[in-house]
């Protein structure tokens, strides 16, 4: 019973969360310390969510406290880039309604999902080859940990000399900030496979290949996955630099241009909506995982 | 490295009771094997064995001594630096459908349901589902997990899955069942039960078992032979029948005067090797 509750790999949480809080200082510029504080505590809530019977209760007052201090902060004048949560919310709606964020994500999402799809076929193979082969290894361990460890968010400016000012370069951005931990991620879940259930598969005269297929990739799930989940949320980051960085479309621009006019909830709106979409994203893959791989941890 | 295995050879030959069920031809021969890790520990120095058919043969010795080591090198698993193991006159180049093997932190799959995990050595050998189904649904029953088919190991207590993980080496019908301090990762009380329900259950399975463990009152209470190991690097330093018939009531055997007395003399010989 201990193990069913949502607890994934040890680094996940830990790691998905300031990810997840970078984005918002990194793009809400004016309001970044006061701002950030708040929004990543929403997502946390969240993230968690409909994952234990007990659990909700205390998710849904963390979200609502959060909230009202927001909303108390707000308005008690922080700061004008600082409105209060129902101003954002009712920003939101508005954006909503005129179509606002569809638009927007209509041009944000396909390069992420592509940049995605590219780094959870060809990096979740590339981790396995190196978690398999020495060789593989050898090759592109160094590189991995050294783009691990690139400041990317310098780089992506660049792009635009290799791809211009186009869908490319925005994949290219969300494929070099995902790829080194989805890859290292892979590599480590294959690296650490239970030497006992390894022994175990070859003295039931289990061949490479069983090994491989029966213990190492159902082992190595909740690494990959947790590389994946961390490789998403990379990739909205990467996105979303690379739309205000290089160029100014999809959500990207709709933070920048509010920003720009001074429509601070509007700004606060595109970035929460963000927060949510990544949310959900991460969620869905944790119930995809558990239906994969991992019957065990979906128990009641 | 000689001198102490002839001193074990009288021991092994007087020891031996008559009219046992053992064959004259032992099972597992084990000549000459030494292991040298590439880091220069010395696990194993010149490990000569017999291991008698369908009897139950512990491996005594204190804690590090490559017991294990020595377990793995017959099971197949790792090959030994010099030496032979020869199974049924065969020499052992790897794992055999002759041997199973249970393990001491049990190996069971964490994704998988109890009735797949006993399945599993048979999975792995490409028996149609509904039928190596049916045969682990009849070991889960045998070594008392009935209704816990569709659990998950972390939903067992320790005990129950070191039953399943019986329950799969049985499942896979090999002649040797090789046993690695299979109890020792239970506690007390469950160890006891433990023990005794392998017992009973020999009793119907005759099987050849290799026993790995560091308890004295374990090795005596289960064994019709006693191999004990020394320090490492590992020699056989003594070899025991117990004599002890094991067909008697379980508690019957633990006020055995035989089982006492070899108790106590396998404790005065061990003593040496904790200075």
């Amino acid at each position: 019973m201990r193990q069913i509750a949502p607890s994934p790999p040890p680094g996940t949480d830990a790691a998905v969360l300031p990810r997840a809080a970078l984005a918002a200082p990194g793009i809400a510029t004016p309001a970044a310390a006061e701002g950030a504080s708040p929004l990543p505590a929403p997502a946390q809530a969240r993230r968690a969510g409909g994952l234990g019977d007990a659990a909700w209760p205390w998710q849904l007052a963390s979200f609502v406290l959060v909230l009202a201090a927001w909303e108390i902060a707000g308005h008690w004048p922080v700061s004008l880039a600082f409105p209060p949560a129902s101003r954002v919310v009712a920003a939101a709606a508005e954006m909503a309604l005129a179509g606002d964020f569809g638009r927007a994500y209509a041009v944000t999402l396909p390069p992420l999902v592509a940049g995605i799809g590219i780094v959870g076929i060809t990096g979740v193979a590339l981790g396995i080859a190196m978690g398999l082969s020495r060789a593989f290894e050898w090759f592109a361990l160094p590189l991995m940990v050294v783009l691990q460890t690139a400041p990317i968010a310098a780089i992506i400016p660049l792009l635009t000399y290799f791809y211009g000012v186009s869908a490319t370069s925005k994949i290219a951005a969300v494929i070099l900030l995902a790829a080194p931990i989805v890859v290292l991620n892979s590599y480590r879940g294959i690296r650490n496979t239970n030497a006992s259930l390894v022994d175990m598969c070859r003295s039931f005269l289990g061949t490479r290949r069983q090994q491989v297929t029966k213990i190492m990739l159902p082992h190595a799930s909740g690494m990959i996955f947790a590389g994946l989940r961390l490789g998403v949320s990379a990739g909205f980051i990467g996105v979303v630099l690379a739309e205000l960085l290089i160029s100014p479309t999809g959500i990207g621009d709709l933070i920048s241009y509010n920003r720009s006019i001074a429509r601070y909830d509007k700004m606060f709106a595109a970035i929460v909506s963000i927060l949510a979409l990544a949310t959900v994203t991460l969620s869905l893959l944790q119930r995809l995982e558990n239906r994969l791989f991992r019957p065990d941890h979906a128990v009641p | 490295m000689d001198a102490s295995t002839r001193d074990a050879c009288p021991a092994r030959d007087a020891g031996h009771p008559a009219g046992g069920v053992a064959d004259a031809t032992p099972i597992v021969r084990v000549d000459g094997v030494t292991m040298r890790y590439a880091n220069g520990v010395s696990a194993l120095d010149g490990i000569d064995l017999d291991i008698p058919r369908g009897r139950l043969t512990t491996l005594l010795g204190p804690s590090g001594c490559g017991k294990t080591t020595l377990l793995k090198i017959i099971a197949g698993l790792i090959p030994p630096t010099a030496g032979t193991v020869a199974v049924n006159d065969r020499i052992v180049t790897g794992p055999g459908p002759d041997r199973a093997l249970v393990f001491q932190d049990f190996a069971l799959l964490p994704w998988a349901t109890v009735l797949r995990n006993v399945a599993f050595g048979l999975e792995l050998r490409g028996v149609p589902r509904a039928e190596r189904e049916a045969i682990a649904a009849k070991y889960i029953r045998d070594v008392g997990l009935a209704g816990f088919e569709h659990q998950y190991p972390n939903q067992l207590s320790g005990g129950m899955r070191q039953r399943a993980g019986l329950a799969r080496a049985l499942a896979v019908d090999a002649d040797i069942l090789m046993m690695d301090e299979p109890f020792s990762a239970v506690d007390e009380q469950m160890r006891r039960k433990l023990q005794e329900d392998l017992l009973s259950l020999l009793q119907v399975e005759k099987k050849t078992v290799i026993f790995v463990t560091h308890s004295i009152e374990e090795a005596v209470y289960l064994s019709d032979r006693i191999v004990l190991l020394s320090r490492r690097p590992s020699r056989v330093s003594a070899i025991r029948d117990t004599g002890i018939a094991h067909d008697q009531p379980p508690d019957q055997i633990r006020r055995d005067r035989r089982y006492l007395d070899t108790v106590d003399e396998i404790w005065d010989t061990l003593k040496q090797y904790l200075q």
